[in-house]
């Protein structure tokens, strides 16, 4: 019983890993050149980056932040 | 038996090819890349607010869409929703069960789940017609611990379990769309792609997976991590992924090269990972370890350039709001904290 679980689970592990080893990858050049891309375009917007002015800071006690 | 062996031998040669594949396309490393770009500067962060409220350890806080209301899970029973500005609680909800792990927030703000040691989720509704929240739904079918759950909409959750699955789960039967199986360990994180076409799993086998969400299959599994993954998350373009682990480290995986770029990790850290966030341009992550502290790190170039200290115990959730305008800390200290 225990022999045909076993056989059950290695024939899973061998389809999944055909799957697996058929992905189409891409260079690690072109990866690596859109991660900083995406970081580069958006580190204007990133407010713990940049930090936040005190007047648009919601969480300051200053300005009251408006759940609508 | 012969077949046994001829599939032992096949499962070897097809990890072999796998690894070579992976290395056929290294024509760079990401440090080689972004060897001409400076560090950030210093990130020093204060905090905001405190939210005081809970009576034991905190295990789980995750951000409505609106960047303002959260919601935390705490040992005491409870789960709370909080309005971060005010730090007014919204909604104290009582739970059955006070063994909770993990909590969510509905991208609609309509509801929210939680789960533990009970192996279900429950659904609460927080826009019923009397005013009270109420459970709207359990889901049961795990046979080991929730450890996490991210709703999709209004109608679907994924979880992840000490049972080694993940499942989708059909809201309104109960019922179990998808069961996601493979890892070889207890499941500890998920986190959802950007485009809600996939989600990924860390578990206690060291692995991630990437699952298809409709069609329920595995398509790809990072490994190198050398403890549990106990937390996870997207890069913010939804082509990375990135882990925290019990071995102390963080790594970013990149998910169109299939394979890990780079590790975050220091010879002083040697406590383990707990949570882990990234900022809105996904140049910080944020990373909440064991020993009371979140460091933050240049992601691309894997130096720490901040530490957020403010708590007096284990730091076992952040999270970062949608809009990047805040960073929020659930600590065992019973206390959530709001950065930025």
């Amino acid at each position: 019983m225990s022999t045909t679980n076993n056989i059950a689970q290695a024939r899973k592990l061998v389809e999944q890993l055909r799957i697996e080893a058929g992905y189409e990858r891409i260079k690690v050049s072109k990866a690596a050149a859109d991660l900083m891309s995406y970081c580069e375009q958006h580190a204007r917007s990133d407010p713990l980056l940049v930090g936040v002015p005190t007047s648009e800071n919601p969480f300051k006690d200053k300005k009251p932040c408006i759940i609508l | 038996m012969g077949e046994m062996e001829q599939l032992r031998k096949e499962a070897e040669s097809l990890k072999d090819e796998i690894t070579a594949a992976r290395k056929a396309v290294q024509d760079l490393t990401l440090q080689d890349h972004v060897a001409g770009t400076a560090v950030v500067g210093r990130v020093q962060l204060k905090i905001r607010k405190t939210l005081r409220g809970h009576l034991a350890k905190i295990y789980a806080l995750h951000w409505g869409t609106d960047s303002k209301l959260c919601v935390s899970a705490s040992q005491d029973g409870k789960l709370i929703v909080w309005d971060s500005c005010t730090t007014n609680k919204v909604h104290a909800i009582p739970l059955k069960s006070s063994w909770v792990m993990t909590c969510s927030y509905a991208p609609s703000g309509n509801m929210v789940a939680c789960g533990g040691l009970d192996n279900m989720c429950s659904i609460y509704n927080l826009k019923g017609k009397d005013g009270n929240v109420k459970v709207m739904h359990e889901l049961a079918a795990h046979t080991g611990y929730l450890s996490c759950c991210r709703f999709l909409n209004d109608n679907e959750i994924i979880t992840s379990s000490g049972d080694c699955t993940c499942v989708l789960w059909d809201i309104e039967t109960g019922s179990q769309k998808t069961v996601f199986a493979g890892h070889l360990g207890d499941c500890m994180s998920l986190a959802v792609a950007p485009d809600f076409n996939t989600f990924i799993s860390g578990a206690c086998d060291y692995t991630a997976k990437l699952w298809d969400i409709r069609d329920g299959q595995c398509r790809q599994t990072f490994g190198g991590h050398e403890s549990d993954i106990n937390a996870i998350g997207f890069f913010p373009n939804g082509n990375a992924v990135i882990t925290g682990s019990d071995d102390a480290s963080c790594k970013l995986y990149d998910l169109r090269s299939d394979q890990e770029l780079i590790t975050y990790q220091d010879s002083s850290i040697m406590c383990g990972v707990t949570s882990i966030a990234p900022s809105f341009s996904g140049r910080l992550i944020l990373a909440g370890y064991d020993d009371f502290n979140c460091n933050i790190w240049d992601s691309l170039k894997a130096e720490r350039v901040g530490v957020l200290s403010g708590h007096d115990n284990r730091v076992s959730c952040i999270g970062v709001t949608p809009d990047g305008m805040a960073c929020c800390t659930g600590s065992w200290d019973s206390f959530l904290k709001i950065w930025n």
